[in-house]
């Protein structure tokens, strides 16, 4: 029983990765109605910047508060230069697109900072939390953050007129149109927001993989897969899916046989093929339904 | 918030006419005779990289009759191009078979293993699907290392494959043999693609790719064509899995990354979605362009590959279907003066 727990309490906090990651997807999934593949390399960006910032000196929440702001206008530009022209394009076209900044961040990151691994500080420190060994005070700050975040995310699409704005021009853009909603710009300012929300993902993320280019890929797979289990049009199961990702993927990894570290990631992509055919809609999303 | 949107005016694949999937007579000869004459001029290097042309040409062409036949997405297409090389592979290694026979087993391993990836796949569609495919294509190299297939499959180091020699006594280098046989090959699936696409069934898939609520009311099976494009386009894929694992004379499970898939992909976005000829194209553009931007700047070649494809994107949306039709329209008119 001890073991089980404890397994549980590793998953939450690998879980508040993907958690994170998971609500970066399901923002740009809300405004634009695509999956970014280049999300994680935008958010290995950011976090690089940040770290810039650091090793120049500026203390972590200044260098915190800098990057969203250089993620957010980042984001925003890479929509208006980029992805604008593209809106009317195929999603085949769009994917490839994705693809390709995918390539560009990478490389360009690469050869900046280079592929050496980097250590990256945390704000909260790594001493165990509340007396438990396997959840550290970095975790627990991680998950408290991730938290918040919901929360200011539901109150900011709940109650302000700009985030209902949003809701509106990704739900029906004809009609938010007509009601003088400029709907181009509520796309750019979601890429922003799902840019900025990724390198908080990052900078959360990189003192535990560490900070290298590569440091996206495996999970921001896990973060589709949260963001599929919890349906992709809630930012709410998002979280929640994030979650249970981790505690899945601990316990298929402590108790099925034979899957060990080798097999976690194809767990995660049979979880996300289970979900996709069992329920599509995700856990907590809203089924799409077409009028014939 | 409206529960009911309107039936999905997005597109996933542009309409491409039956009739602008091909090329003219005149054109495919000339295209035939050069690929024929070529080979004997140059040197062996040249002749196995012409060789991965092909096959990697019949892998983007698989995907086209996915793609731009039946409008469905792929980015896992190096899983079936792992599991052609692999089943060639240990039939040529572990049962000692004749490696020309070893590809329509590999074809019809492929066939079954993508039909019944389709069923799942029906319900998914757009993104949806990207991302299913894409899941399974990050797995399979995970799988193939797994300790229970590790007897056949060698794990992580793999298998290597003997090159076969010229038969009846040929006078050619294996490089050569090997490359006349892929062509051969080569063509025979693509008359068949050609023919596939021309027929009842081809005429199914554009139906189901341009509007499916149309075509099922049309009288057509939609979940039977659906995965039947997915079989189809997965044994096309293994059979050229199953030719470049006896080229490349290696098989490991780090060859068939997602980076294949994704490259496949973009071969077939760069060769004009649904335009078979153009594959071709695409497969020229994966094997070279990686290099050009090599050539270009060491440090930066993700950027240069990257920018490159943005450039593609924005200047030919069509890929090479559009700079074809573009030539001969100013063929046309160069004629008509």
């Amino acid at each position: 029983m001890e073991l089980f727990t404890n397994q549980i309490l590793a998953g939450i906090a690998t879980g508040a990765i993907y958690a994170c990651m998971a609500l970066a997807v399901v923002m740009i999934y809300q405004a634009i109605d695509h999956l970014n593949f280049a999300q994680g390399e935008m958010a290995m960006f950011s976090t690089f910047v940040s770290w810039q910032l650091m090793q120049w000196g500026v203390p972590y929440w200044g260098a915190f508060l800098l990057t969203l702001v250089f993620s957010f206008a980042g984001g925003i530009a890479i929509e208006r230069l980029l992805f604008k022209p593209l809106a009317k394009a195929p999603i085949l076209t769009n994917v490839a697109g994705f693809i390709a900044l995918f390539a560009i961040i990478n490389s360009v990151a690469g050869l900046i900072w280079d592929f050496t691994i980097k250590q990256y500080p945390t704000p909260f420190g790594s001493a165990p939390f509340l007396g438990s060994q396997l959840i550290s005070t970095h975790q627990a700050g991680m998950i408290g953050v991730t938290v918040l975040l919901l929360i200011a995310l539901y109150v900011f699409f709940r109650f302000t007129r700009i985030g209902l704005a949003m809701r509106a021009a990704a739900s029906v853009p004809e009609s938010a149109r007509l009601v003088g909603i400029n709907t181009s710009w509520m796309i750019a300012l979601g890429w922003g927001m799902a840019a900025a929300i990724g390198s908080i993902a990052g900078m959360l993320i990189a003192p535990v993989v560490f900070l290298e280019p590569n440091m996206m890929g495996g999970v921001l797979i896990y973060g589709f897969a949260a963001a599929v289990l919890g349906g992709l049009t809630s930012p709410f199961g998002a979280v929640v899916g994030g979650f249970l990702v981790g505690i899945f993927e601990n316990l298929a990894g402590t108790y099925i046989p034979g899957i060990g570290n080798e097999l976690k990631l194809p767990i995660a992509l049979a979880l996300i093929i289970t979900v996709l055919v069992v329920k599509p809609a995700g856990l907590f999303g809203r089924p799409i339904i077409k009028r014939v | 918030m409206s529960a009911a949107q309107e039936v999905a005016n997005e597109i996933a694949v542009e309409a491409v006419p039956k009739r602008a999937m091909t090329l003219g007579a005149g054109t495919s000869l000339l295209v035939l005779a050069l690929l024929i004459v070529v080979p004997l001029f140059v040197k062996n290097f040249i002749i196995f990289q012409m060789t991965m042309l092909l096959i990697y040409g019949l892998a983007v062409l698989a995907l086209n009759i996915l793609t731009g036949g039946s409008g469905q997405f792929s980015l896992g297409q190096s899983a079936f191009y792992a599991v052609g090389a692999y089943t060639s592979a240990i039939l040529m290694e572990h049962v000692g078979m004749n490696y020309a026979l070893t590809l329509p087993i590999a074809g019809l391993i492929c066939f079954a293993f993508g039909f019944l990836f389709g069923q799942p796949a029906l319900r998914l569609s757009g993104v949806y699907l990207a991302l299913a495919t894409f899941a399974l294509a990050t797995a399979m190299p995970q799988l193939l290392k797994l300790g229970y297939v590790e007897k056949w499959t060698g794990g992580v180091q793999g298998l290597v494959v003997t090159k076969p020699d010229a038969p009846f006594g040929l006078p050619m280098s294996q490089d050569m043999w090997l490359y006349y046989f892929t062509l051969a090959v080569t063509i025979a699936i693509y008359v068949f693609s050609v023919n596939l696409l021309r027929s009842r069934s081809g005429r199914a898939f554009m139906a189901i790719r341009d509007n499916e609520i149309a075509a099922s009311a049309m009288g057509i099976d939609v979940a039977l064509y659906k995965t039947l494009a997915f079989g189809v386009s997965a044994a096309v894929t293994g059979i050229a899995g199953g030719l470049g694992a006896i080229a490349v004379q290696f098989v490991a499970p780090d060859g068939y990354t997602i980076t294949l898939a994704i490259s496949l992909f973009l071969g077939m976005v760069v060769g004009g979605v649904g335009w078979l000829p153009g594959s071709i194209v695409g497969s020229a553009f994966i094997i070279f362009v990686p290099n050009i931007a090599e050539g270009v700047s060491k440090g930066l070649s993700g950027a240069v590959f990257g920018i490159i494809l943005f450039l593609v994107i924005f200047l030919v949306p069509h890929g090479a279907r559009q700079v074809a039709l573009l030539a001969q329209h100013l063929l046309g008119q160069f004629k008509k003066r």
